[in-house]
């Protein structure tokens, strides 16, 4: 009747899991029913979890990226102290357990922190930077962010019913074959995977078509702002890329559900194969995250600087160049296997080719700052603390791009260290750049500066105090996953990095006292004009937070910065051109398909984990006829009538107005 | 275990394109950090010093420049990619002094074992190597990945079941070094550390027949025992049997190590934890 599943599953004996899981369960139940007894509920179901408005997704992407952050982050505080404390000792955590945190910890970072995370800010900004009123499919948008939920909801359902995978993120064969991790892990793994990536998928496709097709009036190809290039770089490599990923998890969940050999030791299977593809996928997805976040930091320095993006055509040319080269060099990430020297050298030259384009980025942000007026608000520290970052994190990427240094480094804590230092250093950093850079945009108020830049600081040297020592560390010989060790010499590093892990939690706890402190002054820091950093791209244009309609008119775009262009007129003349007639505008209709659909998804991979086969049906039946009931709709539109809009759109204009008139009194 | 601190030839040229790279790389790396700290200070809006030029937005000059600097350091990092993938491929030789030591490998659940054919003698977790002779190793697993990994002798390599991978080193000095497995394999992987003892050319005679007379016999009976999963803490020695035992792992003629041992009991799907421990 229920598969696998028995009381057993419940780790009764293992406290800290057990203890984590109903604190969460306890934190949820207590929000729902606060929700449930303020009445809340229907404004929940109608304004955000029916919505297809692509800032509510936005924001939802965000938030979910926010929580399986500190869920991520606890992982790695874990991880810090076990090493720090597993000296000729067991340390506090058993293998079987710290196993599964440090795969946890990968897996939740990259696919459900940093991916929701890029893809968040993307879907809130881009229909508004392209000067459009919402993106392609505004429903599909809203089933890709449910599927990534679910992925997220059984990563952590496996805290506290079975195990998660034992195996490391990338889950390599055959250690992830059923004969070496035959529990439930490694299907909790690849199912939550299989069901976020559909929703990736979709995600991408809506992106990359909302780029393509949905540009304002104007608005050519080399007008868009940068963010939008790297936007549409990005979806590119998703829509390549994530069918890899998917295709090489169905083979491995095929061998384990099925007895098939794609990667068994035995009847012909072979290992290699998965390390491959997986990484034919796993490269691209490097570049799928930290493409956006150059995006960011472009739009970030260029308005923070008072000046246009220097290079832009060179800067279009090397994220293009990125989105190409990203496809050839996976191969890097096993030159141990002994592939030979050819093969080597041609992937590890390959490898070091995308660091010219990446250089030249690195270089245009430069001049960019050159000649510029830099305001130094939280996100422009959070760009040149990226810059400095980086580079080193490119260093140390080339290093291991060369083979016979890579001989020596692989898979070591020097790795470690790399990954982070590009992923933190790069990713996030980008990730909070955009956060607070567009937090006024999507909410209405800005956040608190003081507490936006204790958090840069903290979370900044809390890096550094956190890698350097693990450089160091593999620099020592010390390999990565080592649940323990009797080596005296790493000891110390590990020491400080736990030190620097504390200094980042402070970071962290920065973050979070920023958002609450803002929340409670947001009177005080109320953004009306909807331009709060002196912009110069479409979305500032708009009131904060835009309506549901983004734009009465939609813009005219003249040349690049086409707001920049379009405040300078306005500020010429001392007014705004006069406005035409208001019109109707045709909105699409909320759809609770997105939300169904990831209830049916949830309960086909729970019990497509445990084997329950009655329930794998109804869930899927379930999801196929959502599906059927959302083809068959007559009615997928509403109109907001003309005389709404233009009472919406006055207000935003008599702010702007002031403005302006402000600006010219100076 | 220290990456700058080579005890043979190999992780002597690996650590010295390892430095080498980084101040190729430093050499771009520092002044752009400098140049990043320095713009982004001089050019702070409270500066009434910095002369503001909004329309500098553009200059073919500063391109070229731009897209030189990356593209000139990659083509010399190239340079040494190519040539030093070549002159350090983990199959190439490494001559030494003396008739060469073959060394068989194998990656057992947690621990190493090594089949020295021609001296008919295996050992578990522990290396023994004369000092100066080119080593010939081949590697294969009984189970799961693994890499083969000597910090201080250079270039490690995976370990894979069915599969037979060459490295060749060479310890130049007299000592003991440590070795790891640098690819997680399962709850027991961190305890897969080994022993190198570099010996002396004329001591290594010795030990191999002091080894030889060992009580315990390495046969495909006991090996099939030794790759069940468990930690090895001590450093057994054996007899080998049949010279053609990494043959017959390696060719899967004796079947891949079976992994964790469900118990009936088991019915939470744990696996293996407990032993490791």
């Amino acid at each position: 009747m229920l598969g696998k599943l028995d009381w057993s599953a419940i780790p009764f004996d293992q406290p800290i899991p057990l203890i984590a899981g109903a604190v969460v369960l306890v934190a949820i139940l207590a929000v729902l029913i606060w929700v449930v007894v303020k009445g809340h509920l229907p404004y929940l179901w109608h304004e955000w979890i029916t919505s297809v408005d692509h800032k509510r997704i936005g924001v939802m992407y965000i938030l979910l990226a926010s929580v399986m952050l500190l869920r991520g982050g606890s992982d790695a505080i874990m991880m810090r102290i076990q090493q720090a404390v597993a000296f000729q000792s067991q340390g506090y955590l058993p293998p079987e357990h710290y196993n599964q945190i440090f795969s946890a910890h990968g897996t939740i970072m990259i696919f459900f922190v940093a991916m929701p995370f890029v893809i968040g800010l993307m879907n809130l900004i881009v229909p508004l930077q392209l000067g459009v009123r919402d993106v392609a499919f505004p429903t599909l948008n809203s089933v890709g962010f449910w599927l990534t939920a679910t992925g997220a909801l059984l990563v952590n359902l496996s805290l506290v019913i079975g195990e998660f995978a034992r195996t490391g993120w990338l889950a390599f064969p055959p250690l992830s074959e059923l004969s070496y991790s035959p529990g439930v892990g490694v299907d909790y793994y690849a199912w939550s995977l299989q069901i976020s990536g559909v929703g990736t998928l979709v995600a991408g496709i809506n992106l990359v078509t909302t780029v393509l097709k949905l540009r304002t009036r104007g608005m050519n190809y080399l007008r868009m702002p940068m963010f939008c290039w790297t936007t549409l770089a990005s979806n590119l490599l998703i829509v390549a890329a994530f069918p890899i990923l998917t295709a090489t998890l169905a083979m491995l969940l095929l061998d384990r559900y099925l007895g098939f050999h794609f990667f068994t030791n035995e009847a012909g299977g072979n290992v290699m194969m998965f390390m491959n593809l997986i990484w034919a996928w796993g490269h691209p997805e490097v570049y799928i995250l930290v493409l956006p976040a150059f995006g960011i930091f472009s739009e970030v320095v260029s308005t923070f600087s008072g000046k246009a993006l220097f290079g832009y055509r060179s800067m279009v040319l090397a994220t293009m160049a990125i989105c190409v080269i990203s496809f050839m060099v996976w191969l890097h990430h096993f030159f141990t296997m002994g592939a030979g020297p050819d093969v080597n050298a041609i992937f590890g030259i390959a490898s070091m080719i995308i660091a010219i384009p990446t250089g030249v980025k690195i270089y245009n942000w430069l001049f960019t700052m050159y000649g510029g007026r830099i305001r130094f608000a939280t996100p422009m520290l959070w760009s040149v603390g990226f810059m400095v970052t980086f580079i080193i994190g490119g260093l140390t990427g080339v290093l291991v791009a060369v083979p016979p240094a890579d001989f020596m480094l692989h898979n070591s804590m020097f790795l470690v260290a790399h990954f982070h230092n590009v992923i933190i250093g790069g990713v996030l950093f980008g990730a909070f750049a955009g956060f607070e850079y567009w937090f006024p945009k999507a909410f209405g108020f800005r956040l608190d500066e003081r507490w936006g830049k204790l958090a840069f600081w903290f979370t900044f040297l809390g890096f550094y105090v956190t890698f350097i020592p693990l450089y160091i560390a593999g620099m020592l010989g010390m390999t990565r996953r080592m649940q323990h060790y009797d080596v005296a010499a790493w000891r110390p590093w590990m020491l400080v990095a736990a030190v620097g892990m504390a200094v980042l939690t402070i970071g962290v706890i920065c973050q979070v006292v920023q958002i609450v402190v803002s929340i409670r002054n947001r009177e005080a820091l109320r953004d009306r004009t909807g331009d709060p950093w002196d912009g110069r791209s479409l979305e500032w244009a708009t009131s904060s937070p835009p309506p549901v309609f983004n734009f009465a008119f939609n813009p005219d775009v003249r040349g690049e910065d086409a707001y920049w262009d379009m405040k300078a007129h306005a500020k010429q003349q001392q007014l705004e051109h006069d406005r035409p007639e208001y019109q109707d505008i045709e909105m699409p209709r909320n759809s609770p398909t997105g939300f169904v659909c990831a209830f049916f998804a949830t309960i086909m991979g729970f019990a497509l984990i445990w084997h329950i086969w009655w329930m794998v049906i109804l869930g899927g039946i379930g999801a196929f006829a959502t599906f059927v009931v959302f083809a068959w709709r007559d009615h997928d539109e509403y109109v907001i009538p003309a005389e709404e809009v233009a009472r919406i759109d006055r207000i935003n204009i008599e702010e702007r107005r002031r403005l302006v008139s402000m600006a010219g009194a100076v | 275990m220290n990456l700058l601190d080579p005890q043979g030839p190999v992780a002597a040229a690996n650590s010295t394109i390892l430095v080498d790279s980084v101040f190729i790389m430093l050499a771009i790396v520092v002044p752009t950090i400098i140049a990043i700290l320095a713009f982004a200070f001089w050019f702070r809006a409270s500066n009434t010093k910095a002369r503001f030029q909004p329309d500098f937005v553009y200059s073919g000059r500063v391109e070229m420049v731009v897209w030189a600097i990356p593209a000139l350091t990659v083509i010399l990092l190239g340079g040494v990619a190519w040539i030093g993938s070549h002159q350090l491929d983990p199959a190439a030789p490494v001559p030494g002094t003396g008739s060469p030591v073959r060394i068989q490998a194998v990656s057992l659940d947690w621990k190493w074992l090594f089949i020295y054919p021609d001296q008919r003698i295996a050992t578990v977790n522990t290396l023994t190597v004369p000092a100066g002779a080119e080593l010939n190793f081949q590697l294969t697993s009984s189970s799961v990945m693994n890499t083969f990994f000597i910090p201080q002798l250079g270039s490690m390599i995976y370990t894979m079941n069915g599969m037979v991978t060459k490295l060749n080193l060479r310890a130049d000095n007299e000592g003991k070094l440590q070795g790891l497995s640098a690819h997680f394999s399962g709850d027991g992987f961190p305890d897969m550390m080994f022993d190198v003892n570099v010996i002396s050319p004329l001591a290594f005679p010795d030990w191999v027949a002091t080894t030889a007379k060992s009580d315990a016999v390495l046969n495909e009976e006991s090996y099939t025992k030794l790759m069940q999963q468990g930690i090895e803490t001590g450093r057994p020695t054996y007899r080998l049997d049949d010279p053609r035992l990494f043959d017959l792992i390696s060719t899967q003629h004796i079947p891949p190590g079976p992994g964790p041992q469900l118990t009936s009991e088991a019915g939470r799907s744990q696996s293996g934890g407990r032993d490791a421990r």
